[in-house]
């Protein structure tokens, strides 16, 4: 693969807290919709890597470039969302005191998102029509003039989703979106998640097995913060070090 | 089955609103001016003088509503900006006292005693009515957005942003006291005489400035229920509720923060704007720790996060304050924090919240303290 075909570009990632690297050396790609599952252990840094990428943890060092050759490690959150790097959290982080809409309303894509523009700004019907079309698909249309707060912990989740697609980031990083949900959410998110990534890159961390074989088709595992195998799910299963670090692991926790 | 969203404003509430606004704005006035005095239908002019020092401060509680019960951040320095507004006003006023001071001086009382010869060059622009009535709103909008700027900036928050603000408080008691700061000192400003050519003493003029403080106070509400009905007034309560969420769905949050920290400055500008000429008098223990705290619990009585509570809160508590410090004079301050505790604790959202849940006769759609408390994530 050519650096030209790749959205994400992470090179030797070091992120150091007081000594504990929760990330070293780590070197993570991504093409253009690609739909990626990272995999690995407790601790392994997965989530460190998804905050490094969106700006919520600085780097010490090494570098992120994403699409055409933006270094984002130089960027804030804010900037990081506006160029199009979209962000679901591990716990559902929805706006509770706001309606299932209003949540929606607030993330969707504008070209100003300051004081003044958001204080006279109307939703157009486009918007509106695009809003709709987004609870359709997260289906909680019913919802839609519900408190978010209220809702059950499975459907934030797909609130949380739906507010990142009506951002339009060309790379949605999402962080362990099954948790919490039945079987049949769970498929029904794998489905929508596969529908997204033809059109965009996505990077989900996700430890259900069941649901990395659903959606796969290259896993990345990182351990100890770095990435130690790259490949098919079956490729990555029979991975020995891989096995050992799962096995391994599973003997100590016994 | 999830509860539905309270709209920003409903019609009951509305209609309420403006039901009230006409009683202040016509019918008390009328009662002061129609039935003769022994009629048990006249409303004194020292009535309707205290209703409009009450009106001033739910204006001052409007501003608190928006920074603390919407967007989450609690400021224990409204004050402050109250006491910027009425000393600007109260400047103006005492270069109107003229030769009419104690001394025949054309420089205020106070210097005269303080030695002063001349007047100091801050001065000079509050002979003009103009002066006042734009220093009282823009003074303390500018220092808001100095303050907020590097507050907010630096990203201090929650529990560690109130202590600032009431450092604030607490500093700008002591420059005020100060006689070296040309304010008057401890005394403050008083004595005025008029305003505009009107003698304060005149009940007609009074009775103008009462009907200018409920106007004021109908536009003050007008704009806080602008704010919070607007797409800005849901990213203040996104940042209320998940503060780093809100960074990630683009916007960015301390310019929300310092925009309605100015807004609610220029309120409490406004408020100390048109307390002054009613009143008769700002000194600093008018402007320090204990008035700023006590805006906090005018908003938490009548109930945080729905505007017409801090309205509420600020003219119950103060007409409260009028009737019980009457026969209980020292009790008062434990009343007060007695009735902040009761409130925090058994009503969380207020005096509106106890009022919304008699209206609905059921469980009541949860204002914004309890959905909090419950986890708004």
């Amino acid at each position: 693969m050519t650096k030209d075909d790749r959205i994400l570009d992470c090179e030797n990632i070091i992120v150091d807290y007081d000594g504990f690297k929760a990330l070293n050396n780590c070197n993570f790609h991504v093409k253009y919709n690609e739909l990626r599952v990272v995999i690995g252990p407790n601790g392994a840094g997965k989530t460190t890597l998804l905050d490094v990428i969106c700006g919520k943890t600085k780097a010490s060092s090494g570098t992120v470039r994403f699409g055409n050759n933006i270094d984002l490690t130089t960027k804030n959150a804010e900037t990081i969302t506006k160029l199009g790097v979209g962000r679901k959290f591990q716990a559902p982080s929805v706006y509770g005191n706001l309606s299932v809409w209003q949540n929606l309303d607030l993330s969707l894509k504008r070209a100003s998102k300051g004081v003044f523009p958001t204080l006279m700004g109307k939703s157009t019907p486009a918007e509106r029509a695009r809003i709709d079309e987004v609870l359709e698909t997260i289906g909680l249309i019913a919802f839609a003039y519900d408190r978010a707060g209220a809702l059950s912990h499975g459907q934030k989740q797909w609130l949380e989703i739906g507010m990142v697609i009506l951002q339009e980031p060309s790379l949605l990083l999402v962080d362990e979106p099954v948790a919490g949900m039945s079987d049949k959410e769970t498929e029904q998110t794998g489905h929508l998640l596969q529908a997204l990534s033809e059109k965009q890159a996505i990077v989900v961390i996700e430890h259900d097995m069941d649901f990395v074989r659903q959606i796969a088709r290259i896993v990345t595992v990182l351990a100890e913060g770095t990435v130690i195998c790259e490949g098919t799910v079956e490729q990555v299963q029979a991975n020995d070090h891989v096995r050992e670090i799962y096995l391994g692991r599973a003997k100590v926790a016994h | 089955m999830p509860e539905s969203i309270r709209p920003p404003y409903d019609s009951r509430e509305t209609l309420a609103f403006y039901l009230t606004a006409a009683l202040f704005l016509v019918v008390l006035p009328l009662l002061n001016v129609l039935p003769s005095e022994d009629s048990w239908l006249h409303l004194s002019d020292f009535r309707l003088n205290q209703f409009g020092k009450f009106l001033c401060f739910a204006i001052l509680a409007l501003g608190l509503d928006l920074t603390w019960g919407y967007c989450g951040v609690l400021s224990l320095g409204q004050g402050v900006f109250f006491g910027f507004g009425a000393y600007c006003m109260g400047m103006y006023l005492t270069m109107q006292i003229g030769s009419e001071s104690v001394y025949g001086s054309d420089l205020p009382d106070f210097m005269v005693w303080t030695q002063v010869k001349e007047l100091p060059w801050f001065w000079v622009p509050f002979k003009n009515f103009g002066a006042g009535l734009v220093g009282a709103l823009v003074v303390p909008m500018v220092f808001a957005t100095i303050f907020g700027f590097l507050a907010f900036r630096s990203r201090i928050k929650g529990v560690y942003f109130a202590i600032l603000t009431q450092a604030l408080a607490f500093a700008a008691w002591l420059v005020f006291n100060r006689n070296e700061t040309r304010l008057g000192g401890t005394n403050g400003l008083t004595d005025f005489k008029q305003i505009l050519g009107f003698r304060l003493t005149d009940v007609s003029t009074q009775r103008a400035l009462y009907i200018l403080t409920v106007v004021a106070l109908i536009g003050a509400f007008l704009l806080c229920r602008w704010i919070v009905a607007s797409r800005a007034g849901k990213v203040l309560i996104a940042i209320r509720d998940s503060e780093s969420r809100v960074t990630f769905s683009g916007y960015t949050p301390w310019v929300f923060k310092l925009f309605v920290f100015v807004v609610a400055a220029g309120l409490a500008g406004l408020s100390g704007l048109l307390y002054v000429p009613q009143v008769g008098i700002i000194t600093p223990a008018q402007i320090g720790v204990l008035p700023s705290l006590e805006v906090v619990i005018w908003v938490a009585v009548g109930g945080r996060g729905t505007l017409i509570g801090a309205v509420l809160g600020a003219v119950v508590v103060n007409y409260g304050r009028s009737v019980l410090t009457n026969y209980f004079p020292e009790a008062w301050p434990f009343i007060l924090g007695g009735l902040f505790v009761v409130v925090v604790t058994m009503f969380p959202d207020g005096l509106v919240g106890l009022i919304r849940r008699f209206f609905s006769g059921k469980s009541p759609a949860r204002g914004l303290a309890v959905q909090k408390a419950q986890g708004g994530s």
